[in-house]
């Protein structure tokens, strides 16, 4: 059936969530966008300390999608500092063995935060993930891995601030292309692992992004996500690489519908305080240009929200969703992006003054159109899915 | 529970439709788009789905099925994906049966709605758009005057599917502020049927103009009787409707091109595999998908019975822009060959301009 009802349950988070970005995220939002790679060490305590309540254990479903969204609402760089293994967790739970997924996520909870990030991006590759040229070579019972990966979200904290893993992407055979691609978790204080540039950036300042260089880095033989072997027919590391993707971008697309919300409930909430009201009941060619923004933000906001939900609730049914992944992370990003941009126009100087949140909002949405897969690349996958083309048949 | 499944009912029900809009519009939507004139027989077949009566209660006759606005939504999506004339015209006996269904007295609902369970198809319509600039439903320039034991109604309309033919319409007029209904029958003295409209698009679906002089009209056909029809509801359901048939119209055309661009060589090689045309048809797809996503939330809400002006509203703007932006590029997909009446897809496009003006002219 149909239904938009949430569960009790998903109600619940939702309130919780909100609760947390109101109170912890939004009333240090703005010192941490000022002072970027500063660690906001009291919110990441408080979390850790209430994670009992289960209510950061963040999945990929429907339930972790609304609550991420509230989250985001509050912030979204500090929402990326919520201790876990994150997009690493993801890469692991999508390719990893039930032995990997206890052994590399089993702990997270214990002990002091941690966190997990994932490796795709070099510098001599972003969208083309096919064309890495990090190695691993099997060296008996081990893997020695050589190359350089770039931003990195939370790498630093994974690797330097505490126990955490990267999943990095690497080639076992680059003869073989995408056959030898395949992905290997990487923890954190492994030798010949090094963190280096802190990258600065637009927004989503409180997270670091990082560069990592692999120089001789060993690692156990049984770090392997997947199958290590290679046959050209077979290329199952790659499709894991997309299999990840299919999982973590309606996540992303979650986290960008909560920084356009933030700012379509500012616009909203100034509008009211002025008493302007939207006519929601009025024809359209009688709407002001300022009702009929409004509105055009308020569509695609939700239009990008059903979207992401579709994709998440189609992951759950366990149905194929890489084209209802890349739809709602493709409308998302783009969707964000303008509402957050048409907001900044709306409020005039309200709008570009850093007393308020609105102009960060604008700087962090931007992101979600980037990470995890541009809007250009979820067209092309969009692209080659309605049209049933292979990568050599749409370029 | 959040859901995107339909139930198994609905897809049947779905399946049903989408067959028929197959198997009989679009054998013939292109020649009843040039004559104007949709065949009886195929009005009769789709008539004997039960696509009205089937939401009828057993007790007025009808099936007893529940009225939904997803199932409606769902089954006018197939429908107008087989042609949009044809589809208004097989729903245009909803435009009177819903709301008298809905919220029609007892007496109303036991003197209508057994006339829309019989065998043959039953004309019945409602007329709500005016003929002028900056026309509003909430505050229409057609006036209903109480008159003792009456109504003298006074006002033109246009727009009206099958008016000609109807036996009974559903005039919306202003009565103290509001819009409401006034059920008129057929040859009442006063009620102008005028010319058939010529009109862009939908060409294949007779509407008229018309004009109520003096009409007076017996209290008791107020819709809704005494207290009234709840219009923003009405108004909110036929958003929804009409976002449907958008979402229909619009997957009609990107289907359209989405093969045409596979098939058409340019350069040596089908011009799909250019991004130009391969991410024009990606957007197409994903501004699709999300209408009928919005479309299926506010029906949700619609058979809920909460207020749904906000989300009616925005879906039914988006669809607007949606279905313009698809079938445009549908023709601009197949260039000249997009412009000539061999393709449909510049039937789709002067179709699908349509849905900004069609207020009210549809409801599921």
């Amino acid at each position: 059936m149909i239904d938009f009802e949430l569960t009790p349950e998903q109600q619940e988070g939702i309130k919780a969530t909100h609760e947390v970005a109101k109170e912890l995220f939004r009333p240090i939002s703005r010192y941490y966008d000022e002072h970027e790679h500063e660690s906001p060490q009291e919110l990441i305590d408080n979390i850790w300390k209430r994670r009992g309540e289960g209510l950061f254990d963040l999945g990929m479903d429907a339930t972790a999608a609304l609550r991420i969204e509230e989250l985001c609402w509050g912030d979204a760089g500090l929402f990326l500092c919520i201790p876990g293994p994150a997009l690493g967790g993801a890469a692991v739970f999508s390719s990893g063995t039930q032995e990997q997924m206890q052994r590399f996520l089993g702990g997270f909870n214990e002990g002091k935060p941690k966190w997990g990030a994932m490796a795709m991006t070099e510098p001599g590759c972003g969208s083309d993930t096919a064309a890495i040229s990090t190695t691993a070579v099997r060296d008996g019972d081990e893997w020695v891995l050589n190359g350089e990966k770039i931003f990195v979200t939370m790498g630093k904290r994974a690797l330097e601030d505490s126990d955490g893993f990267v999943v990095v992407w690497a080639t076992v055979d680059k003869s073989a292309g995408r056959a030898g691609m395949k992905s290997f978790v990487v923890p954190a204080g492994t030798p010949g692992m090094r963190v280096e540039k802190l990258e600065k950036k637009l927004g989503i300042k409180a997270s670091d992004t990082v560069t990592i260089i692999f120089d001789n880095c060993r690692i156990p033989f049984e770090n392997i996500l997947g199958n290590p072997e290679v046959k050209k027919t077979e290329t199952k590391g790659f499709r894991g690489a997309m299999a990840t993707f299919d999982a973590t971008r309606p996540i992303i697309a979650a986290q960008a519908m909560g920084v356009g919300r933030a700012a379509l409930d500012f616009v909203k909430e100034i509008l009211e305080s002025e008493g302007i009201k939207i006519r929601y009941d009025t024809p359209r060619q009688q709407l002001t240009a300022l009702e009929r923004d409004i509105m055009e933000m308020e569509a695609n906001y939700k239009a990008a929200k059903l979207l992401t939900l579709r994709a998440l609730w189609m992951m759950s049914q366990l149905q194929p969703n890489s084209l209802e992944s890349s739809m709602a992370k493709a409308k998302a990003g783009l969707a964000v992006t303008k509402i957050t941009q048409k907001a900044v126009e709306i409020m005039g100087p309200l709008g570009y003054s850093r007393k308020y949140l609105l102009e960060k909002w604008m700087r962090d949405a931007k992101i979600n159109d980037i990470f995890e897969g541009t809007g250009q690349i979820n067209m092309l996958v969009t692209a080659r899915r309605i049209l049933n083309y292979s990568r050599d048949q749409l370029k | 529970m959040i859901s995107f499944s339909p139930t198994e009912e609905q897809q049947m029900i779905v399946t049903m439709a989408k067959q028929f809009a197959n198997d009989e519009m679009r054998k013939i939507y292109r020649e009843c788009d040039e004559s104007g004139e949709i065949p009886d027989n195929v009005i009769d077949t789709a008539w004997k789905m039960g696509l009205t009566s089937g939401s009828i209660p057993d007790e007025y006759g009808g099936s007893g099925g529940e009225h939904s606005a997803i199932t409606g939504s769902l089954i006018g999506e197939e429908l107008a994906w087989g042609d949009l004339s044809m589809t208004m015209h097989i729903l245009c006996p909803a435009l009177f049966a819903y709301p008298v269904l809905e919220m029609g007295t007892e007496t109303q609902k036991k003197k209508y709605l057994p006339l829309f369970c019989g065998e043959k198809y039953k004309a019945a319509t409602a007329a709500l758009i005016e003929p002028r600039f900056g026309f509003d439903a909430r505050s229409l320039s057609t006036i209903a005057q109480p008159n003792g034991n009456e109504f003298i109604i006074n006002g033109d309309k246009c727009y009206v599917p099958l008016a000609a033919e109807a036996d009974f319409l559903l005039v919306y007029a202003r009565e103290n502020g509001n819009s409401q209904g006034f059920i008129i029958e057929k040859g009442t003295k006063g009620l102008e049927i005028g010319e058939r409209e010529k009109n862009m698009g939908i060409k294949a679906l007779a509407t008229y103009e018309l004009s109520l002089k003096n009409c007076r009209v017996p209290k008791e056909n107020r819709l809704a009787g005494q207290k009234g029809c709840d219009f923003n509801r009405i108004m909110n359901c036929s958003q929804v409707a009409l976002s449907a048939l958008a979402t229909g119209v619009a997957k009609a055309a990107f289907e359209y091109s989405r093969d045409y661009a596979k098939e058409r060589v340019a350069f040596g090689e089908p011009i799909a595999s250019r991004q130009t045309i391969a991410f024009m048809l990606a957007e197409m797809a994903i501004e699709i998908d999300a209408t009928r996503l919005m479309t299926w939330e506010a029906a949700w809400k619609l058979d809920r019975k909460e207020e749904t002006t906000k989300e009616a509203s925005l879906v039914k703007a988006y669809a607007d822009d949606m279905v313009i932006m698809v079938t445009d590029r549908a023709v601009q997909i197949l260039g000249g060959h997009g412009y000539v009446r061999e393709h449909p897809v510049e039937l789709w496009l002067r179709n699908g301009r349509g849905f900004v003006t069609f207020d009210g002219m549809a409801i599921v």
